[in-house]
């Protein structure tokens, strides 16, 4: 038998222990067998010193050949086990992914703050501060600033928690922009404010009143402040909180802190201005009040009339909340009864 | 103030337009509209009847067998009830198929065996409020004029065709409490003429007022006020036109001269009263300020003591009427009287104001004094009333008034000037369409190349300044019409305060933590603002509170959450994490006005983890809550030097399981954590409740470093365990401390792994296991040099706590 011959054996014998093997281990000692040092293929190698030497080349080149091929065939036969290996973990380690996640903790703001942070972005965007003021404030800020001196019988229109005669609890959050003026040095710029926060009235709490709710003031004073401008912020307001496609209304009223001074309605967001329930077949909720800054008030914060002027304007929190997530009882806001809370946990 | 319509288009025309249109015209323009109706509206089948006969029903003692004449062929039968039905009436008859008040049907019965084919009805049942039914008929039917013809619609006979719009008047257009001045607006709104009848008045030439009247009057509270007298005058129901106007306006009709009094209030916008001359004690009419402690028992039969800033109208001796707000009963006009004496004049407001709040009596008359009135009109209304009381009670109008005090009334003149309108507006109008806006209000203006003088006649008292004027045209000209735009100028930065951040921050970082924000009253009980304070403070109470629940400023934000806990557990919801960030409101004990203070505060009941397939429940403890305040102050950049003490000061919290926290190198307090006391607990009706507050005022002021990088050693860390046998009451805080400033420099941490307090060690000590790490940026570390650290850390503890290593 010539060495080719032995050769081919070798293979045949090979390639068979291969398509046989059926774990890494056998697989591993093929190789070791076939093609290691002490190997059958090396070992017809050797021999070759006894051919004719325009032989060897011929046979030298089957031998790696063949041993080429087998190792090629062992690499894919490993690979193959491999897979079927790794199928069968897979398939052990298989689980019910539709059983239910750890549940992660987390709380959520209040639907009240949910609100005021949305506005709040938008007025800082155009450049506006947030400013705070006292919940308990003096006759002087809560009225007499706003242009309610005593017996003005828009007093009327507002029942106060007082302390003493001339201590209470705010009924609005206006003296915040009184403060604010009397303050603000214009020689830096004009002065654009809001204020959020919570304000009191003496009134008996039922499903649309409270003695505490929410009110944020808004506040631009500057040499060319228009009622277009005020127009325009109420507009964004509106299309901010209620959607981009709302438009708004502006009526004539009466706040002894502005003139001319307008009630803002905005189109119903539930009917698109059709007439339902929400708007009591109108079209339009009353959602804010407006106007601009009355120069007595001013004045009173010495604020130079001939040069300056502004717009403000008044809105509601909770009745935004009430209006935009159809609550029906304004008690529920401050209750914090968790299953009302946690309604609101889905962020934008 | 209700407005008829029909009424109006007397003074402009508007029966061309629909009342919904000019309703919401109104509203866009002028003042709110609160709703627009006609009475008939929703009714059906509601006729004028004729009683022809009327019999008793035999087996009823109050029920009456009417043979009805509806304008059919044949009478129907009717069983009625009413105590004042009779034959030979017009009444109001709902037929069968009827629709009256209250969407009511209607339909043909039989009543104790009789017949009865409809119902004869009263004004309230067909939909009028008890409060303007004359009083003759409160009780029963109405009865309608005799010229109304059987089988007609009732509606026209009673008014209930006329359109209403109902308007929701400002404080600032008192004006519009008047017919007249809706006409005027109304008409300036669609630019149309408004037209006023002219006012005679026909004088007894024998009789003259010196002979019956003079008037005393102090000019400060009454600037202007006269008396007129009509003599031999007959008392008696009013004609259906008045009584139809006063009805729909919301006004009861009473009599001839009560009703013409109303008549002109609501015409003029004039108040008037009218007296019984006779039953005054003399000539002489005195208007004074009240002494202290007069007295007068008003129309309503209330009796008041007064006090000095009422105003009085006093027939020289005793008070016979408040000024403005309602007259006496002593000299009450009835069906006897036959000489009246009419007062028309203007009272100070700011007094009006007072003793109408004061006494709680808020009347047609005081509503509209307090809001002003036209004074150019005062004599007008009141020569109309006297013409009309003349010519409706048969009467004669004394000749000449009695004036007690008058002045000339003046236009008001306002400078402005187009610019100005337009700067303010963000408009582009011309002199043109400016001064044509005035025009129609009805204003004569000077126009001097743009500088515009305008004069505001009286009928718009409500006008004083150049920002009145602005409004003026903004409103007529269109709210709707004014272009949109954003302000432009200098800009500015947006930004919050540094408080402001941290107030937000804290929100957020409490949020990750599982706990939800609570909004809870500001105001609450005295007991409950007392408790949990950080320090002594004094309460802030209402002067007037509304109920007892709400009469203290808090002091503190747990309560709040643990009344929010207390409601949640009433409704079985047991698993409660709520946090809240708010003002409280601190006295000092000088000082009324009290500090007020950002607190944030934290409670929680129940499971933070409810049990589910793969986790155990977790019940919250004090250290779920302390991890969290833990974080809270880490985040808040509150680092280094955070001390927990447990304290048994606090009233309300479990002794044992309460910890005041303090900051800083100066030790600085900024609140606790712990778990309620279980005794109130227990009265609050919650499970155990953990909760925390912190002054978030102080930890904002604290001193925050900014970070700085520090590279990553890239040295490797040496590890080593250390478990303690110690006695129960060392604290862990000690030996933590004791290990750090004995650890040296390379110490980086010390963190407890392990507590263990058992049968395996003896009663009365416990073991703790600390894993200290140490670590050095700028080379390795040797054994050596580790070993001598922990031994020495190892000598201390036994030295300082007694502490063996196991």
């Amino acid at each position: 038998m010539d060495l080719k011959d032995k050769l081919n054996e070798l293979k045949e014998k090979g390639l068979e222990n291969i398509s046989k093997a059926d774990n890494l281990d056998t697989i591993n000692q093929i190789r070791v067998s076939l093609l290691g040092k002490k190997g059958p293929i090396t070992e017809v190698l050797r021999g070759m010193k006894d051919l004719e030497p325009q032989e060897r080349p011929k046979v030298g080149q089957f031998a790696n050949e063949i041993r080429d091929e087998l190792t090629k065939v062992l690499a894919e036969k490993k690979e193959e086990i491999e897979l079927i290996k790794m199928a069968k973990k897979l398939e052990k380690e298989t689980i019910d992914v539709t059983l239910p996640g750890k549940k992660v903790q987390q709380g959520q703001s209040h639907i009240i703050t949910q609100v005021i942070d949305e506005i709040e972005k938008l007025f800082i965007g155009m450049g506006y501060q947030v400013v705070d003021g006292p919940e308990v404030e003096e006759d002087h800020y809560n009225f007499e600033m706003l242009n309610l001196p005593k017996d003005h019988p828009a007093r009327d229109m507002q029942d106060t928690f007082y302390i003493t005669d001339n201590l209470l609890m705010r009924t609005q959050t206006s003296p915040v922009q009184a403060r604010t003026m009397e303050i603000h040095d214009f020689t830096q710029g004009p002065l654009k404010m809001i204020s959020p926060g919570k304000v009191y009235r003496r009134d008996t709490d039922d499903a649309t009143h409270s003695h505490q709710f929410h009110q944020i003031e808004g506040l631009v004073i500057d040499k060319n402040i228009t009622m277009a401008d005020l127009k325009g912020t109420l507009q964004l307001i509106a299309q901010t909180i209620f959607g981009e496609d709302r438009e708004i209304r502006m009526r004539p009223s009466y706040f002894p802190f502005t003139e001319p001074s307008a009630e803002i309605d905005v189109s119903c967001f539930k009917c698109n201005g059709q007439g339902c329930s929400v708007c009591k077949n109108t079209g339009w909720i009353e959602v804010l009040g407006a106007g601009m800054v009355h120069p007595n008030v001013l004045k009173m914060a010495g604020v130079d009339t001939e040069v300056y002027g502004g717009f403000a304007f008044g809105l509601g929190p909770d009745r935004f909340a009430m209006l935009k997530y159809g609550v029906d009882d304004i008690r529920q806001f401050y209750l914090n009864d968790v299953r009302f809370l946690n309604q609101f946990s889905v962020k934008g | 103030m209700k407005v008829s319509t029909k009424w109006l288009n007397e003074y402009v025309q508007v029966d061309d337009l629909n009342a919904k249109d000019l309703a919401e015209k109104i509203e866009r323009t002028s003042v709110e509209v609160d709703s627009t109706y006609r009475l008939e509206e929703g009714l059906k089948k509601i006729v004028v009847g004729h009683t022809v006969k009327v019999v008793d029903h035999p087996d009823s003692d109050h029920l009456h067998i009417c043979q009805v004449d509806v304008g059919a062929e044949d009478l129907i039968q009717i069983v009625c009830g009413a105590p004042n039905i009779a034959a030979n009436m017009n009444v109001i008859v709902a037929l069968s198929g009827a629709r009256i008040a209250g969407n009511y049907k209607i339909k043909r019965s039989k009543m104790r065996g009789e017949v009865s084919e409809g119902m004869i009805c009263s004004l309230q049942e067909i939909g009028f409020e008890e409060k303007v039914v004359p009083k003759a008929y409160a009780d029963g039917i109405y009865v309608l004029p005799q010229d109304a013809v059987p089988g007609e619609d009732v509606y026209k006979y009673l008014g209930m065709d006329e359109d209403i719009i109902e308007v929701d008047v400002t404080p600032n257009r008192g004006d519009m409490l008047s017919m007249r001045g809706v006409a005027r607006d109304v008409a300036a709104m669609y630019n149309r003429e408004v037209k006023f009848p002219e006012t005679k008045v026909e004088e007894s030439n024998s009789l003259k007022i010196e002979d019956y009247v003079q008037a005393n009057v102090d000019e400060e509270i009454a600037p202007i006020y006269q008396l007129r007298v009509i003599d031999k005058v007959k008392v008696k129901p009013s004609p259906m036109w008045l009584q139809k106007r006063l009805w729909n306006a919301g006004i009861r009709p009473t009599n001839n001269v009560v009703d013409i009094t109303n008549y002109i209030l609501l015409d003029f916008g004039q108040p008037l009263h009218s007296f019984d001359y006779k039953k005054l004690n003399s000539k002489n009419i005195v208007v004074r300020l009240a002494n202290a402690g007069e007295k007068i028992t008003t129309l309503d039969g209330v009796q008041r003591e007064l006090q000095s800033e009422d105003i009085v109208i006093t027939d020289g001796n005793a008070p016979v009427a408040l000024a403005g707000i309602m007259g006496g009963q002593s000299t009450e006009v009835d069906g006897q009287t036959q000489t009246v004496l009419l007062e028309s004049a203007v009272f100070e407001p700011i007094h009006i104001r007072k003793t109408s709040r004061r006494e709680n009596l808020h009347s047609d008359a005081s509503m509209r004094f307090e809001r002003g009135i036209n004074r150019q009109t005062i004599t007008e209304a009141l020569n109309k009333a006297a013409a009309m009381i003349a010519e409706l009670g048969e009467g004669n109008v004394v000749s000449g008034i009695a004036t007690g005090s008058k002045y000339d009334v003046q236009n008001t003149k306002i400078q402005t000037s187009v610019n100005h309108i337009n700067k303010v507006l963000g408009t582009d109008l011309s002199d043109v369409e400016i001064i044509e806006i005035f025009h129609r209000l009805g204003f004569d203006v000077q126009n001097n190349n743009g500088e515009l003088m305008v004069e505001v006649p009286p009928f718009r008292w409500d006008i004083s300044i150049e920002a009145d004027l602005v409004e003026e045209v903004a409103r007529i000209y269109g709210f709707d019409n004014i272009p949109t735009s954003l302000p432009y100028g200098a800009t500015t930065p947006g930004h919050y305060t540094k408080a402001q951040k941290i107030e937000r921050q804290t929100r957020e970082i409490l949020e990750a933590s599982g706990l939800s924000q609570a909004v809870s009253y500001g105001l609450t009980t005295e007991q409950k603002a007392k408790r949990f304070l950080l320090a002594d403070a004094v309460p802030t109470k209402l002067d007037f509170p509304m109920s007892s629940d709400r009469t203290t400023a808090r002091m503190n934000i747990i309560s709040g959450l643990l009344d929010d806990i207390a409601y949640n557990k009433a409704r079985k919801v047991n698993d409660v994490a709520l946090y809240e960030v708010g003002k409280v409101f601190l006295g000092d004990g000088k000082e009324i006005r009290p500090h007020e203070v950002t607190h944030v505060a934290g409670a929680m009941m129940g499971l933070t983890n409810e049990s589910a397939w793969n986790t155990a429940k977790q019940p919250v403890d004090f250290y779920t809550i302390k991890g969290i305040v833990e974080n809270l102050l880490n985040k808040l950049g509150v680092t280094t030097d955070v001390l927990y003490v447990a304290s048994q000061t606090h009233d309300d919290m479990h002794p044992g399981r309460t910890a005041d926290i303090y900051v800083g190198d100066q030790d600085q307090y900024i609140g606790f954590v712990g778990e309620v006391h279980p005794m109130l607990s227990k009265e609050l009706g919650i499970d155990r409740t953990y909760v925390f507050e912190l002054d978030l005022q102080k930890i904002t002021d604290l001193p925050k470093e900014q970070a700085v990088y520090t590279p990553v050693s890239k040295f490797p860390e040496i590890k080593r365990d250390i478990a303690l046998l110690v006695d129960k009451k060392v604290e862990n805080a000690e030996i933590v401390k004791t290990i750090s400033v004995n650890g040296g420099a390379n110490l980086k941490d010390v963190k407890l792994f392990d507590l263990y307090q058992g049968d395996k060690i003896d009663l009365g000590f416990k073991s703790l296991a600390y894993t200290l790490t140490y670590s050095n940026s700028q080379r390795t570390l040797t054994d050596e040099e580790v070993n001598q650290s922990f031994d020495k850390i190892v000598s201390k503890l036994n030295e300082q706590f007694d502490a063996k290593v196991r």
